[in-house]
């Protein structure tokens, strides 16, 4: 199941550059959330910092409390457990190039020293139901390496990857843009689906995706969060001037 | 205007390419040429004959070079690679990363000749004989630079997303470079650890001074060993006709084994990689 995530005084820093400021934000239990805003506002540096991926990068930096459920991530774990527990699915599909559609999907249990067999082959089964993958490659899953796949299958190869360990939140970074329209579709049916098990926060580009898939939205710009509430009211009524211009189209 | 650009450009790459190809077709077609006439059974399964007795073979000596390739492998792969993961995974950026890059390319400048000299007074001086070993740690430190510096490469060349994905999932970073870094730039590094065993097949220089030679069966480790590029030049030194058609016959195979090695190891390799992965 699905845990919430709070999020208090965040501040993130790519070298001196300060990337985010002061973010304070409640994310609901098993509903997904959206994150929009123009490029370059922080949004993805955001979605970073709750599965301590930002921290890979030497020069970056982060102060400020993130609670996943009643874990506090930057005091009470290690980033590996972290990040078993925070799915991440990236803008670029990216399996791993030299592994089956199996692998790939076994990947994160296996390289942490998961070995039923009998098991694993039931994860996978069900994370690749799970992202509407298993019907079209059923047949080809140790056969058929993952980068021999379409583009959108690739990445419904990389959500089944990230929910075969199990997570309780999943964060998209942008999971549909390299994508076509059917692909996308397909993706935003699958969030839709997968929000009940679990808490999805999203990035996204495209303001309509956030429309359609997302119960709560977050405006984001500058480095700062401006508004967070419904989706509705962000998309109807916002309280914002700065996100009404960006709703309507004024800049970003 | 832009067909003939076209033209030309395609023209001289053609060129190159012919450039390229024809040493290589020439040295080999002589070879055939030279050496095919000596090749027999005799030449696999016999050991030299003394001087006047007409026959004999190289078996000692094609045996010989397996095993000091064997050695020089053992030592040049595993160190070969090892570094050149620290360097692109661990090391990256720090100063003992950049003495080490530093020190693999002069290593892989200086002259095989000199490398036998070391292995000369660093294993056989104080053991006070020539022995295959010392020939083996010879060819194998010419190894480490070329594996080294390519495996380095090849691991920079694995994208970022690769790695992220890794991580995201909660592996550990070595394990995530050990298990998805490595094996995703494993045919290049497979490709780095054959140009390094082809050079080194080939060296004589090294194995003057170590491996020594050695016209009997011989297959201790402590002993002076045989082996084709030493047995080689022996022969095409003498003033002996017959030996200088063995030697011929000697290069052609060398040759032969060199690139059925090379093939073996790729179509192994290649095995383990499924349709459609790049």
């Amino acid at each position: 199941m699905g845990v919430g995530i709070e999020v208090l005084n965040l501040n993130a820093w790519y070298g001196t550059n300060h990337t985010l400021q002061d973010i304070n934000l409640n994310i609901p239990a098993n509903h997904a959330t959206a994150l929009i805003g123009p490029s370059g506002c922080g949004k993805s540096t955001f979605v970073r910092c709750l599965n301590r991926m930002h921290e890979t990068n030497p020069i970056a930096r982060v102060t400020g409390t993130v609670r996943i459920g009643e874990l506090d991530i930057y005091e009470d774990a290690k980033p590996v457990e972290i990040r078993r527990r925070v799915g991440m699915v990236f803008q670029r599909p990216n399996p791993f190039p030299t592994m089956s559609i199996y692998d790939n999907v076994a990947a994160g249990l296996k390289l942490n020293g998961y070995s039923n067999r009998r098991a694993l082959d039931e994860i996978v089964e069900k994370s690749l139901k799970n992202s509407a993958l298993w019907d079209e490659v059923k047949d080809d899953l140790k056969k058929k390496s993952g980068a021999s796949l379409s583009g959108g299958q690739q990445q419904r190869l990389c959500i089944a990857r990230a929910l075969a360990v199990d997570p309780e939140v999943l964060l998209m970074d942008e999971p549909a843009s390299a994508l076509d329209p059917v692909s996308t579709s397909k993706i935003e049916d699958l969030i839709f689906q997968l929000k009940s098990q679990y808490t999805i926060v999203i990035v996204t580009h495209n303001m309509q995706q956030a429309a359609r898939v997302a119960e709560k939205t977050g405006f984001f710009l500058n480095g700062r969060m401006v508004e967070f509430d419904s989706t509705h009211k962000i998309f109807t009524n916002p309280s914002d001037k700065r996100t009404e211009d960006y709703i309507t189209g004024r800049f970003g | 205007m832009r067909g003939l650009a076209d033209g030309t450009v395609t023209a001289l790459a053609i060129l190159a390419t012919v450039l390229v190809i024809t040493p290589l077709v020439a040295i080999f077609g002589y070879l055939v040429y030279k050496g095919a006439s000596s090749l027999n059974l005799a030449f696999f399964t016999q050991i030299p004959k003394p001087v006047g007795e007409v026959g004999g073979g190289m078996a000692n000596a094609i045996l010989g070079s397996g095993i000091l390739l064997g050695m020089a492998s053992a030592l040049g792969v595993p160190v070969g690679i090892g570094g050149g993961i620290f360097l692109a995974e661990f090391g990256r950026g720090t100063k003992l990363a950049n003495a080490i890059r530093f020190t693999a390319d002069v290593l892989n400048g200086v002259p095989s000749i000199v490398m036998g000299l070391a292995a000369y007074s660093l294993i056989v001086v104080p053991q006070n004989h020539f022995s295959a070993f010392s020939g083996g740690v010879a060819l194998g430190i010419m190894m480490i630079p070329t594996v080294c510096r390519t495996t380095e490469e090849m691991l920079l060349m694995v994208p970022h997303a690769v790695r992220e994905a890794a991580l995201g999932l909660g592996v550990p970073n070595w394990r995530s470079v050990l298990s998805i870094t490595v094996k995703t730039a494993s045919p290049g590094i497979i490709t780095g650890c054959m140009l390094a065993f082809a050079r080194v097949a080939g060296e004589t220089a090294p194995l003057i001074f170590t491996a020594l030679g050695n016209s009997f069966w011989s297959i201790s480790p402590n002993e002076p060993i045989a082996a084709l590029p030493l047995q080689i030049w022996v022969y095409a030194l003498s003033p002996y006709d017959d030996w200088h058609r063995l030697a011929w016959a000697g290069a052609l195979v060398l040759i032969i084994l060199i690139v059925a090695a090379v093939s073996l190891v790729r179509f192994v390799a290649s095995r383990g990689i499924l349709k459609g992965a790049s």
